[in-house]
Parts: C-alpha cells; structure tokens; sequence
C-alpha cells in the first residue's frame, strides 16, 4: 500500500489545519474510503483521522426544536434513535435501506454526505474517468451504464451519487453545518453537491480543509412527519444501491396537500429535489393523477445517458408509489424491510 | 476362505448417533464459528514472505514494460518475478498430457491472454508492500481490441464437450417431430458468465526444502495437485506434502490447481524462503475458471394431447482463446424427458477471457434453466399444467440411450413437492393472481437433475488394540461436512461408535481420494472407506476365527457381524468377542487394511445413473416497480441414500439458493471495449442475502438403489441448483406474463415490457 500520514487531531482546529495540505484527506469510519485507497482510486498522502474528535457524536435539539445531527453520529445509532425516527421518519428509513448493518454501524453522518459514486468506471483505474482523472474522458458513456444518470448529467460524466441518506435529506432543506478556514458556516444540502458539467471531479462546494462538523434538521421539517416515505428499487432486496429512489413528504389537509416536499435518489450526481413536483402538488388533491402528473413534472427534463432510458419511466413509477404511500401515512414503525417496495405497511411482510 | 462380514444393516441393529443416516451436527462446526479451524491463509511459517500478483489490465496484446527498479525500491520489496526473471520450470506451461489439465498463466511470456491475468508477482515483507510494489510496476501495455461476448467471433463447433462427451448428438428426426408437432415453441435464452466467489479466496503458503515442498492451500483434489505441481518442478509427487484440512468453499474452483498457486509456490522457489499468496475478491475474476456465458435456443414441439414429439437444444457457450473447455450446456436434455427426437448440439466462441471451468453444475445448472423454461413454455403452449406436463412426458428410460434407470423416484418427487407446495389450483395463464396487497403472484417448478458419478478413491481402516479404529483418506471437506459425513460411515464400516474413530482426511499423505467433483466424493471415498472397513473386519474376523481360544472359533461358513466394537457369530449372536480381546491375544498393536471406490463399469453399462427433484418456487412482483421477491420454495430430492441428513438438507437449500442468484441475481458484468469485468466485488457481483433467500424447505424423497455402489450413495453437491433457477424464472413469468429470455432477470426487463 501506498505510505501516508496518518495524524489524529485533538481539535477541529488541528483538524483543519492538517487537512489544508495538499493530498490531504478526512478519515471518518473509512467504510468507503479505504475501499478507494486499496483500489488505487484515492492515494490521499494523509489521512486525518477525525472520529476522535469531541463533541460530534451527539444528536441535540435545537432551540426551534429541529435537530442538531453531528458528523460523527453512526448511521445505526441516528436511524435508531427514537426521537429522530419519530421526526423524520422516511430518513431513518432511508438509514436503514442503505448498504448492510455492519457498514451502517460504522458509517457516519459526514461520510454519508460525501459517498463517493458508485460508477464502476470511477473505480476501475484502468478505465478513463474525468472525476478521476481529469481530461482523461468518460469510459462509462458507451460502456455498461445502465446504473447511470437521468438528470444533470453531462458529457464529460454520467455518474450518480449513491447516497439513500440523503434523498429525503435533500428534500426536508436539511442544512450541512461546515467549519473550515473561514469560520463555520451553513450550506443547504441541496447545495453541497454540484452537477458534473465540465468539471466532474468537483463534486461538493467544499473547500480545502472544510469539516462538516453537523447536519441540521428544522422544526419546519418535523411537519410531514405524518407523511412521509422513503422507497427505493434495487436488484436485491438488501445490500444493493437503489436503481432509482424517492422520498415523498406531503403535508395534508382534508385530502388536499398543502405542501410536498420530494426528492429523488440514483437519477443524478446529486440526491434531486423534484421541485417542479412540489409546486404541481402543492394544493392539489392526493390522487393517484396527481401524483402521475407530479412524477412526469419532476422527470421532464430527464434524458438516457446509455442505455438506462428504462429509469425515466421506472423513476416516475417509484415517485407515484412513494407518493401514494406517504398520503397513506407514516407507518407506526420502521418496515422490516426498510424502503422496499414490499413494505407496505409497518413491521409488515417481512416474508411477503 | 473369506468370511461372510457383510454388516448387519437392520434396524435394531442401527446404532444412535454414528451410523450411516443419522443428521449429525458437523464435527468441525464450532471450530469455525469460533474462528479455531486453520485455513490455509492463517498459517505463518517462520521467516514467510508475501507475494501479491500484478495483474493485467488489458484483455489482448502484451506487456512492453514494468517499472521493476521502483517497485524494488519500495522498502520491504524482496524481489519481483516476471517472464525473465522466475524459476526454471521442468514442463511446458501450456501443455496438455491429460483431459483434467488445463493451461495456467505462470510468466511463461509476456503475453496476455484476458484481463486480470497475471504479469508480475512482487514478494515483500509485508502484504503492504508487496501490495503497493504491485501497484508501482505500472504497466505498459501494446494492446489489441478485445474480443468478447458470445458473438465476438465465428462459431466452430467443439471437439467434445465436459469431459469428452460429444458436441452434437442427435437421436430421432427433431425436424420431422417439429414438423408434425401439434404445438411448438421456439425460444432463445441467454445466461451470463459466473465467477467463483467462495468465502475463501484462493490462497498458498508454500515452503522449499531441498527438492521437497510443503504447502497450505484449499484443494478439492490433492492427489491430482501433487501430479501437476511435481510435472511442473520436476520433482516426484511424493515430495509435495499438501496439507488441505478446511476448504472456505470450492464449488469447483479448487479441484485443479490454479495458476496463482502455482505462482506462489514458484515465488517461494525464487527467494528460498516460504511465501503466502492470497488471491483478493477481484483477483479471483479469471484465472480459477468461471462459468461460461451461454446462449441456448430450445425447440419443442407436442402432439395434441402434450406429448414431446422433438426436443432440439443448441447452446452456444464460449471458451478461452488459448483452451479447450466447453459448458456442455444442452446435454441436461439427454435424460429427463422422453421424445422420440432429441438433438443436442454446442457451438462454441473464443474470447478473450479466462479458461471458462468447472462451477457448482457445470452444464446442468446453465442448461436446466434454459430446459426448465422452454418446458413451461411448450407445457402452456400445449395447454397443459406443467407439472402434469412434466409427469406425463417423464422418461420412463433413460431417452436416448434405453438404458433402464438405476432407481429414478422423480414421480414421487413431483407428488410430495407439490402436495408441500400446494400446487393444485394453480392457473393455467399468467398474472392471474395477486396477494391483498396486490402484488403480482406467480408460481413455477423446475426438474432437478444430476448424474450419479463415481471417481476412484482410497481409504485406508485400522483397529487398535485399545479398541478404537481409524480411517485415513485424503479426502477433502470443502466446507459442506464431508470429514462428518465419511467419518459416519467410517463407523458404520469399522462397526465402532463415531468417538471410537479417529478420521483422519484432508492432507496429502493420506491414501488418495480422487477428487471432491461431480457430487461424487461421498459416494466414492464412502465406498473406498466401506471397503477399507469390511476388509479390516474380515481379518480381524480371520484373527478370530482361527484361534481355538475364541468364542469365534471356527465360525466358517456363517461367518461373523462387526458391532459396537465386537465380532458376533451370525448365527449365535451371544457367542462374541471385543475388537481389543482378539488383538491383544494375538500380540497386535494394529491391524490395518485398505479399501478402494469406484464406478463398477457392468452397472454403469447396464443403467443410467442420476439423482433427480422438483422444485416449486413462489414469486411475488411489483406489478410497476418490477421488483421481485421470491416468497417460498420446496425441493423435493431422490438421491439414493442419504448419510447425512442434516448435512444433505444444508447441501441442497444451498444449492436451491444458487438457484435464485442463477435467476434473480447473479452476472459478471464484462465491458465490452475493454474486456475487463467492471463488478469484480462482492457489492456489485450480487449473491442473494439473507433477505433474498425465502422460506425454503427441501424434502428428500425415498430411494432405494442397489446398482450406483455399495451404499446407494448419489450424491447431493451439485442438484440443488437445477430445477430451482428455472422454478424462480417460471414463477415471474406466472406472475408477471413477461417470459424470461436473459439471466439473470432485471427490473429493467419486466418495466420496459409493459
């Protein structure tokens, strides 16, 4: 393996400082990570390892009553936590569908928001890939991509962020708490990552050196708690990045939706707000129409990248179902089966 | 004279818990599950080095240059073995001097062949360095465009198929049954390469001394190991001690030895000092054989009343450019169903890939889900229920050849799987059932079928004057519990309980044992082990019998029955006398005599051999989101006698869940500019997970048969997997009305269809 530093800083601080070099990279639980740095896919020349950090391990309610989620709190412990699942239901569910539960118990907050694309083109380093390599091209375009991007891709990259976490995230304005050079600041998630364009290696808005230190939810979200979920298509029923995703949040009032809040995951290089959905459902009637014309809306502007145009119809199929779900109501509890579609009602069909 | 030692096989005479039939718990299980049981990647030997292959990225061409000076620079790098620097080997990399060989990748020169292909081996220190001195070799290649997928080339058609059976066989006027079908179909299915994913890695831990080597490396075939290691140094196979005791898994991929292995025992050569050398997840995607892709159109035609007038299957498969090994894919259509008709014929593609080899049902399991569909095709085409369709096109003979069945409860299979299953009712048409939720509800079956083979094995039986026996065998337990298995009927020979024996298998010092293939090992090496037993029982019998002193004294013609550690006369069973009593008289430490198994050749001449089951498979399927869950199976198996049936039950719901991967989930996704797999990992490559695996339950069927060997034995390893993959294809179409033409299945298929 390739020598690196490893340094352990005792501060945010001394975090920042060390991860402003050049080559420098964050080391969180490492669950996808060390997976690139064995591949050869990332050759940080030093890694700062920042679990040790205090005081980012605690979920605290913040004074308007949302939630206050910092970067080192483990995917399990944040889906599992009562208070959390209760106010934000389809994101725990969203935890819970992701990766396997031994990844989920190391995995963190921080480190889901920056989960690097599955696109085997990225990993193989034999392949041309311009967020590896820049100007090196995209092997993926007229490869095997039928995983790939819908939506915001561009010539240069058709990858997809692989994150379900953030999905419903996206969709409920979560805020990314990000302490860096200049002090600490506030990012909406929604803006934390960038569409490829011409410069598919810069995925995030973050700077060298930037931390995010925590993720904030607001009380405002806590709103569509009655109403929301998270589902997710794959080829197997765990363990397996979705095709394609959604999370649907309606706030509904005497079978009329006030608000929605919608997003879509596996169509971008981005979790998607859909919110050309929202603003067709906004007052609208909670009909399975409805919900068509909303899903069509959303994916308007979607065109194939390869041979993937079966997303476009499949994404809006899984927008119009999550919706139907979410005006059903929340499950009591979370599904045994988080996110699948056979997961109808709470706790249920765990064989079905 | 020989005395009549036959063992008493009646029940009262069963003992509990060591017996043949008894569903013992795997003697090794908390060894395992506690992390105690050696695999060969955990042994250390002082002074060990790690080699870490370099491997290429391109499919087709050769390596113009390795930058050796840097990775010998990286601190901890010993040396780097490539074409020009390696040891001197005794045989030609590349040649062929029997069917079981096959060529490996060992520097012979600095071309390659596919993509994943060793180029340079590194041995460091550390795995880390060894490791990164890999990655600093950065090759340079001249590369020619790669050829793959299953129409990169012309077609020719293979000199034989498997193991020299021949590549078209014709029985019958297929075209004139077609011709005067009442219904026929015609149907083209495609299944995907496969590649080898057992827990274990393919892994060596080799140490020189002198002229004489000792390794640590899984192994389902020893004997075979130690011919081919000590052609290629030059040394006798006498001198190459193999130690194999636990294997995570071989499926196939560890019956020969594979070129990696061969490596690390040449790196060990090279710096004189022992060397490990594991293969990683993705480095296991080429050159320990995979399963080849396939295409395979199947056409059936029925009389009016569903009788099969003609079945023709046509696979193409593909093999390596360098070598010969050709899926026989179609022969599964050979034995299950009677036709007047039947053709079977392979045509065959280069590529540029790894040498396709033996995985878990070579040729069955591809074949039986192309067959499997096109039966439930033809069954609906005919109007028919397919399991009556099934029933009543059952060969009562083996089709093609008329041979008689040994024993074939394939009938009884069918009547109990579907009796379990609930079977009855079930609607003829598609999509015609939903569950409350309103998913879609399919149910299919497959036919599950696997020869019943012998190899030839050995056993060596023992009995000490302490009372207590032995058997010695360089049988090899690849993880499913044959070391449990032979040592029950280790017992059931020697006539001792299970904790009298000692079994003693897994390493090559031992008598060999053939090969752990073909679903043979079982009843092989158990009948090496029943022989080796009686022939051990029949001169204690002598000792005995010979000596006035004995109650056994002249027994003669009524011979003597060997029981709980005692002779009995057969025909005063109170006139007896203890194992240790007849040895200790006779002044002997021990006695020991050898057995041997194999195929007896008038059976064979005279029967055709196969194990046989259905599978009946329930499918739920979003009727919009395409995503299918399998809800329930039921194997229903005859495999003759079953030793184990614990062990068994484990064996065929495993091979039963390779059944769903075949059909739900398994693929090896190769680029096709570049040839290379671009899902070498166990996230992408998908296996089913728990979740994926449903509520699943296997019967095993009754089967008395008398001609297979000596103890009845079919054998289980590989049969699960036929039958179910084509169950779970047949099911979504049930439920969905999409009929399945590429494994596995995707969402993709099922959306973009409606």
């Amino acid at each position: 393996m390739k020598s690196f530093d490893y340094v352990r800083p005792a501060s945010i601080g001394e975090a920042i400082a060390a991860a402003r070099a050049p080559g420098a990279a964050y080391l969180a639980a490492g669950t996808n990570l060390l997976d690139l740095m064995k591949g050869g896919v990332s050759r940080p020349d030093r890694l700062v390892d920042v679990t040790h950090l205090p005081g980012l391990d605690t979920i605290e309610k913040l004074p308007d009553g949302g939630l206050r989620i910092g970067a080192l709190v483990r995917n399990a412990d944040l889906a599992h936590d009562a208070a959390f699942a209760k106010a934000y239901p389809a994101v725990a569910e969203a935890l819970l569908s992701g990766a396997s539960a031994q990844l989920r118990n190391a995995a963190t907050v921080g480190g889901n928001l920056l989960q690097r694309t599955r696109c085997a083109y990225f990993y193989d380093v034999a392949s041309a890939c311009n967020k590896r390599a820049p100007g090196s091209g995209c092997d993926a375009r007229g490869g095997d991509n039928d995983m790939h991007a819908v939506l915001g891709w561009s010539d240069g990259c058709i990858a997809t962020h692989p994150s379900d976490f953030c999905v419903p995230l996206v969709a409920l304005d979560a805020m990314v708490e990000i302490e860096g050079n200049g002090g600490r600041r506030q990012v909406r998630l929604e803006d934390l990552h960038r569409l490829p364009g011409a410069t598919p290696q810069q995925e995030t808005v973050l700077e060298a050196g930037d931390l995010i230190v925590a993720l904030n939810l607001s009380a405002e979200a806590c709103n569509f708690a009655s109403h929301a979920r998270y589902l997710k298509v794959r080829e197997r029923t765990s363990y397996a990045f979705a095709i394609v995703s959604a999370a649907a949040h309606l706030s509904l009032a005497n079978g009329r939706i006030e608000q929605a809040r919608v997003a879509l995951g596996g169509v971008a290089a981005k979790p998607w707000r859909a919110r050309e959905a929202e603003a067709l459902l906004a007052g609208a009637e909670a009909t399975a129409q409805n919900f068509r014309r909303a899903a069509e809306a959303a994916l308007a502007g979607a065109k194939p990248s390869g041979d993937n145009a079966f997303k476009i119809e499949l994404a809006q199929r899984i927008l119009v179902r999550a919706l139907a779900l979410a005006s059903a109501g929340t499950p009591e509890r979370i599904p045994a089966l988080p996110a699948s579609p056979f997961s109808i009602h709470s706790g249920a069909l765990h064989d079905a | 004279m020989t005395p009549d030692i036959r063992l008493n096989q009646a029940p009262a005479h069963q003992r509990h818990g060591s017996n043949i039939g008894q569903p013992l718990t795997r003697r090794d299980g908390i060894l395992k599950v506690t992390g105690k049981a050696p695999y060969a990647a955990d042994h250390h030997p002082k002074g060990m080095l790690y080699a870490v292959l370099a491997t290429s990225s391109i499919a087709r061409g050769r390596v113009t240059f390795l930058d050796i000076a840097a990775a010998k620079r990286h601190p901890g790098v010993v040396d780097v073995m490539t074409p020009s620097h390696k040891p001197a080997l005794a045989e030609d990399q590349d040649a062929k001097t029997n069917p079981f060989m096959f060529k490996m990748e060992l520097l012979q020169s600095d071309a390659v062949r596919y993509a994943n292909q060793a180029i340079a081996v590194v041995i460091a220190e550390t795995l880390e360095a060894a490791t990164e001195g890999a990655a600093l070799l950065a090759p340079q290649y001249q590369a020619l465009p790669a050829r793959v997928g299953l129409d990169a080339d012309e077609s020719f058609v293979p000199p034989a198929v498997g193991l020299g059976h021949p590549a078209i066989v014709e029985h019958g006027d297929t075209e004139a049954g077609l011709a005067n079908a009442t219904y026929a179909i015609d149907a083209t299915y495609e299944t995907p390469a496969q590649y080898h994913n057992p827990m274990e890695p393919h892994a060596i831990i080799a140490e020189w001394d002198g002229d004489k080597l000792s390794i640590d490396t899984p192994s389902q075939g020893m004997a075979m190991a130690q011919m081919r290691i000590g052609g290629l140094f030059g040394i006798p196979p006498e001198n190459i001690h193999i130690r194999s005791p636990f294997l995570g898994g071989g499926f196939g991929s560890k019956g020969l030895i594979s070129g990696p292995q061969i490596l690390g025992i040449m790196a060990a050569r090279l710096v004189g000092r022992p060397v490990k050398l594991v293969l990683r997840r993705d480095q296991m995607y080429g050159p320990v054989g995979h399963r080849s892709p396939s295409r395979q159109r199947l056409r059936l035609g029925t009389d009016a009343a569903g009788r099969l007038t003609a079945i023709e299957h046509q696979a193409r498969i593909v093999t390596s450019t360098f070598d010969d090994f050709y899926e026989p894919a179609a022969d599964v259509s050979h034995t299950l169903f009677a036709s007047p008709a039947i053709r079977t014929a392979h045509e065959a593609v280069r590529i540029d890939s790894g040498t396709p080899l033996f995985m878990r049902a070579p040729g069955e399991a591809t074949g039986s889900i192309a067959l499997d569909a096109a039966i439930d095709e033809m069954a609906f085409a005919s109007g028919v229920d397919p399991l009556e369709f099934r029933i009543s096109n059952d060969a009562p003979v083996e089709p093609i050849t008329g041979k008689p069945f040994s024993s074939k409860a394939l009938r009884e299979c069918y009547a109990q799987g579907a009796a379990r299953f609930g079977w009855a009712g079930r609607p003829l048409k598609p999509r015609q059932m939903r569950d409350d939720k309103g998913f879609l509800v399919g149910w299919g079956m497959g036919t599950a079928t696997f020869p019943a083979l012998m190899f030839a094995g050995n056993a060596r039986a023992l009995l000490r004057a302490d009372g207590t026996g032995a058997m010695e065998t360089g049988a090899h337990d690849m993880g499913q519990g044959a070391s449990t298995a032979l040592a029950q009927v280790a017992a059931e020979g020697l006539g001792l309980d299970l904790d009298r024996v000692e079994f003693k298998s897994g390493s090559s010092d031992l008598p060999d044992a053939g090969i752990a293939g073909g679903s043979a090992h079982t009843a092989t090496v158990g009948t090496a082990i029943h022989n080796a037993g009686a022939a051990v029982i029949a001169k204690l019998a002598d000792l005995a019998m010979r000596d006035e002193r004995s109650p056994l004294f002249g027994a003669g013609n009524a011979g003597v029955v060997a029981r709980n550690g005692r002779l009995h006369r057969r025909d005063d069973d109170a006139r007896s006398e203890a194992y240790a009593d007849i040895l200790t008289r006779a002044g002997l430490a021990e006695i020991e005599a050898s057995g041997t198994g194999a195929a007896d050749p008038a059976a064979q001449a005279e029967y055709a051999m196969h194990a046989h089951g259905a599978v009946f498979a329930e499918v739920k399927v979003d009727p919009d989101l395409g995503q299918i869950r399998v809800t329930r199976m039921i194997g229903a198996f005859a495999a003759g006698r079953i030793v184990n049936p614990k062990l068994v039950r484990s064996q065929l719901l495993g091979g039963m869940i390779w059944g769903v991967s075949f059909a739900l989930h398994e693929q090896a996704v190769t680029d096709g500019r570049s040839g290379r797999i671009m899902n070498a990992n166990l996230a992408e490559y998908h296996v089913p997970v728990n979740a994926d695996v449903p509520s699943m339950d296997v019967l095993t069927v009754h089967e008395h048969d008398p001609h297979v060997n000596a103890l009845g034995i079919k054998g289980v390893g590989e049969i699960g997997i036929t039958g179910s993959a084509g169950a779970v294809a047949n099911a979504v179409w049930h439920a969905t009305g999409v009929r399945p033409r590429r494994f596995p299945i995707r969402i993709s298929d099922l959306v973009t269809a409606r």
